[in-house]
Parts: structure tokens; sequence; C-alpha cells
């Protein structure tokens, strides 16, 4: 393997004011991330607790394998998205190790807002439970939550994608063969009920955990029963009685034990057939990766700078290395599993889309896991290129990226405008996992072009009618709009959405890469069939 | 000299009569109880008997056990240790009967000197010198307050049946007698239903100083000086040293002489100690003379630089003594301590338990170690708890102490509590540094001298942070390679988390005391945060490897170290800078995923009869005890304690008939 050279100089100017922008950016998302790492407020915490209840990141913790990692999934869900903060989506989802198997857990956090589903909670929900079929992953849900938001229950219930969606999954799942566990660590009211019920085997905590379709508010209403919520849905009568659950837990604790001796005995087996290697770090610091990228987008640089940074031994094989320059393909390892990696490096032309649909057959065909390093403006454009069949060639490697069956991962780099966005996989194109930089931005294209087309639309409009536009009014004009394009194109208004996985700081690409090149292979990888390419 | 050697005895000392059997080419037999199969005695031996069960009454005191065991191995001489039948006539007598030869003296002498009035009558006839005092059949006041006189105050009333302190009185002048004599009486005739009295001499801020003495069967009688065990804990010796301090030579040559008469009184043979009272005038008394090895003898040998059991075996055999008086000199200073498994903060009560891991510092010519217990196996509660004699040497005493403090320190036990902290305590206490140590001077301590000291050392902490840290990593390795997916970073052991710093955190318990570290991982090790219960909180750096015997060399903030860490279970027990520091891991998970701890309703599983009930309410039950057994579809149901606990009531009687789900019992668990 040919390894890449670097042509870091950290002690240049350029590269120290990339390295404080770039440390000033991921230093906000720490902040921000540890705010939200709180959950709901200190008075519900504090609620929480004096109940004997473990606050649900310790959950989390004490239900995995011992100093295991957690890659937690959409940590900014819901940030800045309704009237009062809804932490982390009010739900903490993501994958972990429990007795040595990789699953997705889903916790709901009951200090945010008594653990119940806005519109952003189902979402999230639902996403993880897509990442656990994806990748083959069983799930472990631990239920603490009071059913749908009821002010927002339009958003909530009704649609697809909403909160019935949930059991539909865990049923189909079970099909599957991806076992389903849940725990109630608290209430399972209404909806909620359907999670332990459609799971293969349940836990509930004794005098915590409750699970009713209704609750006894609702029951004396309908029927005039006086009932407590114990008598009506304990652990005692759906362990001992209904048989709702199959296990009865002492505390939380116990409970977390019991789940994970249920995952211990699920008999999975991890098989990996692909050829991986012994892992090696890179050659170069991650570190340097905050002063290799500019966090200005129109500043160019060297997208190998970040693949010698990610990969084994910064050890790459090109492919088609002096053909369509723009794009750069090629193969490596990162943590010894096989990856081909599909790179911006400047503005999408022809040859560039070719050699990308190219790349990505052969990785199609050999069973490789493809990386796409988004940092792309677009396609070129103007009459040239229109005429060269740009749309027709851009066309063949939207084909070959959205039916490569092979696992797909996406990072945003940089900038994810227009088209670009959907030849290197955007969220439209189901990678697997899709995270982005802090220094990233996403739209259908840049806030400056978005200003411009805007602009110039209305001055040719003006001038039409004999007017004249003055440039402090067409400065007025532009400017909310690129507020607007600057806001909406955020990474954290782009992940409170979920329009990506999560957030990542740079120098983490590598473990997180790894962790989710890893858990994919739960899945087995399979044959690809493409579409018709446009010749 | 006997080809072959029967020990009747366990524990270090019979690992110790071994040794030099072993080396004089005399074959040996070990005789064990069923508690004591894989005891250190029974691997050493070349052959071992079993006589018996864990009793030490129904196996090491069953003479008949022990003479058939002799038999059935042709051995020819019986080695009694001390303790157990050591000092029983009938038992030596018997020895020789079957035509054996007992390694101690003829009965006649242990008879003679085995009823303690009888004893000091014959040692006042051989002009030995005893305590002063009255021990007549007259108990007229009057009689008591002329002999006391004769006596000379201070004097010291004593019930004649006496023992435990009780009708004991001193008096320091003749007017206190009569009041004295009459509250000592009554106290007298409550405990031991006999209010007769002694009068002896009250001998202020006593020594406990012995002689070693030697005699054969050819005439020749020798002592090897003294050895001075006024350190004692309720007349249990506790720390022993040879020569006595600052005993003249004019004295000992006295004591010396005094002893060898003593012995000679009764036509002794072999191995005997003469226990004298020294006061702090020079004067010294006859107590009593123990006809057998003492417990304290390695420390008369490490001055001698004689084998007593070789003397022993040899005077037994026949031989002369292996040296006249003349020839014997004393060499330097010793000083041995008895290492208990017993708990100095619950009255030295024993502790019983397994012994998990069991370390002692090397030995050369300073230190010597005499042990009979080993890693895996168990102090039980059937025999004395002794884990080690700590002897060590050194050309003067201070250096011997200096020597005896690192060596106890230096000792490894995972498992039974120690005394070990009250003997390092002793040794470093200034009265018995400066060499004056006397009978009273333990009582005289506050109750807590030897507590250990408070605090919780950073070094410790770290170090036991780091060896839960290693195990885990090399736990997680070895999962690693056993996956088929070896190279997965979910192998890692940093709890890495998104956009938060990697950190393992883990509480350590130590007595009360809640320590919480948080690891960072580094390139070459971990940075760990450590918050102290006291609100303290530090930070330090720890790098190192793990042998997989617990030795642990470290790095800790650039200084290196080199410890031991052992883990049983939850326990973690470090051995740094010459102390040992124990620590509980505090794993919730660990203790949740144990289901025996739940503890079910005791209702019918099904419906039934009682058919038996083997608790009443009240009753306190151990886990898995079976409570009450239930007859169903023919088949028996035992309804047992889960764990241990109480049964608070029974709800139905034999025979009585049982709905399913009946309450059966009522259960507190303990």
């Amino acid at each position: 393997m040919s390894i890449l050279t670097t042509a870091a100089q950290p002690n240049s100017q350029e590269f120290r004011d990339n390295a404080d922008a770039m440390r000033a950016v991921v230093d906000d998302l720490h902040r921000v991330v540890g705010e939200i790492k709180l959950g709901g407020g200190e008075r519900a915490r504090q609620r929480h607790t004096d109940r004997g209840k473990l606050l649900p990141r310790e959950r989390v913790r004490r239900l995995l394998d011992p100093g295991s990692p957690f890659l937690e999934l959409s940590q900014l869900a819901g940030h800045e998205m309704y009237a009062d903060p809804v932490p982390a989506g009010g739900i903490i989802t993501g994958i972990g190790r429990v007795s040595g198997n990789e699953v997705v857990v889903v916790a709901n956090d009951a200090t945010v807002k008594g653990g119940t589903y806005y519109p952003i909670t189902v979402k999230k929900h639902l996403r993880a439970q897509e990442i656990a079929e994806e990748n083959r992953l069983p799930c472990v849900y631990l239920v603490d939550s009071g059913g749908a938001f009821l002010p927002e229950q339009d958003d909530v219930f009704p649609s697809r994608d909403h909160f019935g969606r949930i059991f539909f999954n865990q049923a189909r799942m079970s099909g599957l063969g991806i076992p389903q566990v849940a725990v109630v660590m608290g209430s399972c009211t209404a909806g909620g009920a359907y999670v332990p019920a459609m799971s293969d085997e349940s836990v509930i905590v004794e005098k915590q955990g409750t699970i009713f379709l209704a609750g006894p508010p609702l029951v004396k209403a309908a029927t005039g029963e006086v009932v407590s919520a114990e008598e009506l849905g304990g652990a005692e009568v759906h362990s001992k009685v209904s048989g709702v659950t199959d296990h009865m837990a002492r505390d939380d604790d116990h409970a977390l034990a019991t789940a994970r001796r249920i995952v211990g005995n699920l008999n999975r087996v991890k098989t990996i057939d692909l050829d991986v290697a012994e892992p090696e770090e890179p050659a170069y610091a991650a570190e340097e990766l905050y002063g290799m990228v500019p966090t200005d987008l129109k500043k160019p640089f060297d997208v190998r700078e970040v693949i010698a940074r990610i990969v084994d031994a910064s050890a790459f094989d090109e492919f088609k290395q002096n053909y369509g320059t723009t794009l750069v393909t090629g193969f490596a390892r990162i943590f010894g599993y096989p990856v081909g990696i599909v790179a911006n490096n400047g503005i999408l032309f022809s040859e560039s889309a070719l050699k990308g649909a190219h790349f990505i057959e052969l990785c199609a065909q050999r069973r490789i896991p493809l990386l796409f390093l988004q940092n792309i403006s677009g396609f070129m454009v103007g009459s040239k290129y229109e005429s060269g069949g740009i749309a027709k060639d851009g066309a063949k490697m939207v084909t070959a990226v959205a039916t490569a069956n092979v696992p797909k991962f996406t990072v945003i780099i940089g900038g994810s405008f227009g088209a670009g966005n959907y030849s290197m996989c955007g969220r439209a194109y189901s990678p697997r996992f899709l995270w982005m930089w802090p220094n990233a931005r996403i739209s259908v294209m840049g806030g400056e072009q978005a200003a411009s087309v805007l602009a110039t639309v209305k001055r040719d409009n003006i001038e039409a009618k004999g007017g004249r536009w003055p440039d402090d009014e067409e400065a007025a004009f532009k400017q909310p709009i690129l507020d607007q394009y600057e806001h909406q194109g955020h990474p954290y208004y782009a992940s409170a959405r979920l329009w990506d996985d999560g957030i990542i700081d740079p120098k983490d690409t590598r473990m997180v890469l790894g962790l989710a090149i890893s858990a994919s292979l739960n899945a087995p990888v399979e044959e690809t069939r493409f579409g018709v390419f446009r010749m | 000299m006997f080809r072959k050697l029967l020990i009747a005895n366990r524990g270090e000392i019979a690992c110790r009569v071994m040794r030099t059997a072993k080396r004089m080419g005399v074959d040996c037999v070990a005789v064990y109880s069923e508690a004591d199969r894989g005891a250190p005695h029974v691997a050493m031996a070349d052959e071992a008997v079993l006589i018996g069960p864990a009793a030490a009454a129904e196996s090491y005191l069953r003479a008949e056990n022990i003479l058939k065991a002799a038999k059935s191995t042709g051995a020819e001489a019986i080695h009694p240790g001390y303790g157990f039948l050591s000092e029983n006539a009938d038992f030596a007598e018997a020895v020789r009967a079957a035509g054996l030869v007992f390694v101690g003296p003829p009965s006649d002498a242990i008879r003679a000197m085995g009823g303690k009035d009888n004893a000091k009558r014959l040692m006042e006839a051989a002009g030995v010198p005893v305590v002063p005092g009255y021990y007549g059949e007259d108990q007229d006041e009057a009689t008591l307050k002329a002999e006391a006189g004769k006596i000379g105050y201070p004097v010291l009333l004593k019930a004649a049946m006496g023992g435990g302190g009780k009708g004991m009185r001193a008096v320091t002048e003749a007017g206190e007698l009569s009041d004295a004599l009459v509250s000592a009486r009554r106290e007298a005739e409550a405990a031991f239903g006999d209010g007769r009295m002694l009068v002896e001499k009250l001998i202020d801020r006593p020594r406990h100083v012995e002689v070693q003495v030697f005699a054969d069967g050819h005439g020749n009688c020798v002592h090897l000086f003294e050895r001075d065990c006024s350190l004692q804990r309720r007349h249990q010796k506790v720390i022993e040293e040879a020569p006595a301090p600052g005993l003249s030579d004019e004295l000992r040559r006295r004591m010396g002489a005094a002893a060898v008469a003593a012995a000679r009184a009764v036509d002794y043979q072999n191995a005997g100690t003469i226990e004298f009272l020294l006061d702090a005038d020079g004067a010294f008394y006859f107590m009593e003379m123990n006809t057998r090895l003492q417990v304290e003898h390695p420390v008369t040998e490490m001055i001698t630089g004689q084998d007593l059991v070789e003397w022993q075996l040899r005077v037994a055999a026949g031989e002369a003594l292996p040296c006249t008086q003349e020839v014997l000199v004393m060499r330097g200073h010793a000083m041995e301590a008895r290492l208990y498994a017993e708990d100095p903060e619950k009255g030295f009560l024993p502790a019983p338990g397994p012994i998990h891991h069991l370390r002692f510092p090397a030995t050369d010519s300073h230190t010597r170690i005499d042990t009979g217990v080993a890693a895996g196996q168990e102090v039980t509660a059937h025999y004395d708890p002794m884990i080690a004699k700590v002897i060590t040497w050194d050309r003067d005493r201070e250096a011997a102490r200096l020597r005896l403090i690192e060596a106890l320190g230096a000792i490894e036990l995972v498992g039974p509590t120690l005394n070990r902290r009250f003997l390092m305590a002793l040794a470093e206490n200034q009265a018995f540094a400066a060499g004056e140590p006397d009978t009273g001077l333990i009582d005289r301590l506050p109750e807590d001298f030897h507590a250990a000291p408070e605090g919780v050392s950073a070094t410790a902490v770290a170090l036991a942070a780091f060896s839960v840290l290693r195990s885990r990593a090399e736990a997680a390795a070895l999962a690693a390679a056993r996956s088929g997916d070896a190279g997965s970073p979910w192998h890692g052991t940093d709890c890495w988390r998104l956009n938060d710093t990697a950190h393992q955190d883990l509480v350590l318990r130590s007595g009360e005391r809640e320590i919480s570290v948080s690891a960072r991982p580094r390139a070459d090790g971990h940075e760990l945060r450590v918050s102290m219960p006291d609100g303290d909180a530090f930070d330090l750096r720890i790098s190192g490897a793990m042998a997989a015997d617990g030795a642990v060399k470290a790095e800790i903030d650039g200084r290196g170290i080199a410890s031991r860490v052992v883990r049983v279970g939850a326990g973690i027990t470090v051995f740094a800078e010459a102390g040992e520091n124990r620590f509980q891991l505090a794993d919730p998970m660990a203790a949740a995923a144990d289901d025996a701890a739940v503890v079910p309703a005791f209702v019918a599983p099904m419906p039934g009869k009682v058919v038996a009930i083997n608790v009443d309410a009240g009753a306190k039950v151990s886990a898995g005890d079976v409570l009450v057994v239930l007859e169903a579809m023919k088949m028996e149901h035992a309804i047992k304690a889960p764990v241990d606990g109480t049964v608070t009531a029974v709800h139905y009687g034999l025979g009585e008939q049982v709905d399913e789900g009946a309450g059966l019992i009522e259960f507190e668990e303990d």
C-alpha cells in the first residue's frame, strides 16, 4: 500500500488559524452536548433519583459491558426546535456492547417532559430502529415514558412514520430474527405498553415499572373502577398474573443485570467474511485535522490530508488518480476493515462522476464498504457541461450510490450543497450512518449563491421596469437570505432535525467510523443489482 | 538415631520438626484430621495418616489413633510438638509402653511439674526461689494477716480455686487486709463456691523471663540462656525475645543455675523451660516448668546457633547433649512475633476463613518465618489460628526490632483478618523499644493504640484502580482474541463516548469511605482523578505492567513503585509501601446479577399438604435451610431459605392442606 504524505506545516500561520477556528466550533459543540447530556432540569433529575431510579445515561452505562464504548446517535435531536428545551429529544439512543454483542439501546429520559414523545422523539426512536434493522443489531429498550406528548399529538400519532411505526418495527425485526428486549423502568402507558408487549423478552422493575393501556384516571373515567397504578399494571401483576413481562427485578440495577443476561443468551455470532487486517494507527495525528481543514468553506484543501488522518497507517491505494481529479477514490482500511473511499476534492465534473460510478461498482462487486467524505458545492454548471451530458454522468453516479448494496457511511466534512449531496450519498441515499463535522454546512445551494440568484431575479425585474436598485438596498435584500441559509444550513439545525446521525469532532472520525463499520458487519454484506446507467 | 519419626501435631510446629528431621535423614510421618487434608504439614511429610474428624478431641488428642498410625507406618519415635498431647504424661507413658521413643521428658518429670503446688514445693526443696506465699488450710483472718506480714507488703490475696482475676485483691498495707479479705472471699464464694484464700507476694511490674534447659540421659544438663516473654495479652505471649533486655551477666548466670537445678530436681531429660517472674530489683521467682519445646524456641536458636529439635531427637535417641555449657554462647539479639488470624478490633476473636493469598518476606540469616499454612487453605475454628511466627535476628536489639517491624509489614495475606497491626504497634511502642517490657505493658496501653492510621493512601488507591483497569483491559483483549473480530474498536475499555472525554469511573470503598476514581486513557497508561470522601481531589498519572500473580511495577507521577495487588471477588488488597490497603470495588451490576439474593414469596406453588415444618417462628436460618415441605401431586416440595434470615411467623401446622398461593411463612432477610 502507498502511504500518503502530508503538506502539514503545524507552525504556519494558516495552520494555526485553521486550528483555532476549528477548535472554537468543536468547543462549542462540546459545550452544547455537555448541556444536553444533563437531560431535564436539576429538579426533574432530583425527583427522578429520589425515587431510587438511575438517570438514563447511568442506566445505559450500567447496561453496557464495563468500559465499552457507546456510539450515541442524534445527540442534538430537538435542539432549539420547540418552545421548551427537549434535550436529546427526550430519548437516548445509540449502539453499545452488551454481553459481547453490539446492540441498539433506546432509553427514554423521564427527566425530560416525563419521557413523553415529541415528534422528534418519535423520529429519533424510529431512526434507531432503522439502524438496528439495517445492521441487524438486537434492540434493548429502557422504557420510562408517559407516551405521546399530547399537545403535539397530530405530529406524533397518525402518520406512517409516527408512533405506531415503533411497534410495527418491533414486530418486523423480531420476524427477521433481530431480538427485541424491553426493560420497564417506569411508566409504559397507552401505546407505550406495546413496547414490552411486542418484545421477545421483557423485564419490569418492582414498585417502579407500570404497564397499562389506560392509566388509573382514564380507567376511572371510563368504567368507574378505582385502582392504583401498581395494582393496575405493576410488576407483580404482569410477572405473576398477566405474563406481559417475563422477569421481575428488584431495582434498576437488577433489571439491567437481567437484561445483560438476556442478551448474553441470544446465541448470536458475528461472522465477518471480509478480508480484515490487523488495525494500525494512522501515521499522522488526528488533532492535525484541525489545522488542515479551514472552517471557511470557500477555502479549498486536499482531502487526502483528511484521509491520511483517518485510515490505518495512512495507507491509501488510489484508483484513477490522474482522471477526474476533483473526486478522490481509493482503497484503505479503518480498524483493519477494508473500505472504499469516495472523497470530494473540488467541484464535480463529468469525468469525476464517471470515475465515482466506476469505483462504486468496484466496491459493490467486491463487497467492500463505502465511505463518502463530502465537501461539495455541486456539479459544474454552464452550457459546455450541460451539452457534455453532465446530467446523465451525474445520474450514473447517483444510480451507483443509490443501488450499491454494501454498507455506506457518509461524513460531511465541509459543504453539502445541491446535487452534490445526492451523488455523495446524502441522507436521502440511506447510508447506514451519516455524520457532520461542526464546520460543515448543508443546503440546496450555498447562501451566497441563493442570495445572488434571488437578487439577480429581482434586479432583472426592477431594471426591466426601468428602475434602478441601489447597492445598499440589494445588500439589505440579501442579508436575510444569507442569515436564513446560515441558520438552516448549520449542523446544529440539521442535526436537531435528524438530517444526520450526529455531529462529530473531526478527530473522533476514525473511531466513529470504526465503531460504525464494525457494527454494520453484524449484517451480511449483500450482493448488488445496479439500476440502468444512462449511457 | 531412629529412621522414622511420627509428628503428633499440625501447623507450623509439625513443619518445624520435620524440617530438622528430614535434614538428619529421618523419615517423617504426619498425622492429620479431616480438616487438614490439604495442609502443608501433610504435604511435607513422607507419609501421612488420617486420625479422625476435625475436632481436636477426636483426632490430635486421640492417643490411641496416633499410636495406631505409628504402628501402621513403622515409626520408631513420636514427637508431640507443643500443645495437644505434648505435656500429657499418660500419653508419654503409652508411647513408651508401645515400644516407641517419646521425644520428650520422662513421664514422672511431666507429672512432677504438672501440679503447680507440688512443683513449687519441689523447687523450694531444691533451693530454687519461689514467690513467697501462704498456701495453708488455716483460713483464719489472724493467720492470713500474720503470713502476709511474714511475706512482706504489698501482697496479693488470691482465691485458692481462682482464675481470671476473680477473688483477687492487692493489699499494700496491713490495715487494708480485713476489708480486702471480706470482699475477695465474697467474690470467690460467688464465683467458685469456695472462699479459701492464698497470700502471695505482690510483684510490681514483673517481667516474664524463662530459661531454656536441656538434659540428657547421661547426667548432663545445660541451659541455653533466657527468653523474655513479658509482652503478654491476657497471659498469652505476644512478642518474645532473647536475650532478656538489660539482664546482667551475673543475674543470667544465677537464673541459669537455678533453672538447671530445677531440672535436675526432677531428673529431667530433653527440652524444658523454667519460667521465672523477675522483679524490678532483680529478684526472680520460679513460676512453673514447661516440659516440652516452647512456641518461642526459635529466638533461642537464633542467638545460640543451635537447632533445638535436633537436640531433642539426639537426646531421645539416647545420645549425649551435643555440647557443654562452656561451649554455649549467645550472639546478637532475636525477636519473635506471633501472627494470628484474629481481629484486634473485635476483642481478638479468632477470624477463621479461607486464605486467598499469602506471601512472606524472603528468609535469610536475619529473618525466619515458621509457618504451617498456605494460600488456598482455610483457617478453621477447630485449632489455634496461628498464621506464622515471624522471627528476626540482628547484632543488637534495636536492629532486630526494626527488622521485626519490617518483616511484619512485608507479609501479604488476603483472607482472614490478622493481628499484624497490633504486633507492629507493639514493636513500635516506646517502652518496648526502650527495652522495658513488663507483663502489664499491654494492659496499660490505650485501647486503640494499634488502630490503623486514618486516611487512605493515594498511592494505594491509584494502584487499586490501575489493577482494575489493567484486568479489564486484559479480559477485553482475551475476549477480543476469541471473537473473530479482534481489531474491532468495540473491544475498547476506555468508556469511549461521543463528544465527551473518554473516562472510566470506579468507586472503591475503604471501610465506610467511598473513593471515586475517574480514569482517562493516555498513550501510556491513565490519568486518574481521585476524589476522596473528605472532598479532597487530586490528579495523578499511572502507567506500568501487572503480572499474573498481581505483582505491579508502576510509575506514579514519575515515581517507580513495586507492589502487589490481589483481587478476590470485589475485594482488592494493595500491598505497597510496607502496608496493606483493602478496598472493595463497588460493582452494583455484579451484585444485582446475583439472582440468589432475590427473596421469593414463601407461598405454596400448588395445592398440597404440609408434611414437614422444620422451623418455629423466630428461628434463625441459613441460606439453603429447608423450612417447610409440602406434598402435592405425589411430589415433595421443599421451601428453602434463599438467604440467611429469620422466620418471623409460621402460618400452617403439620398435616394441614394449603391452597395454591397460600403464604406459608413470613421471612425476614438478615
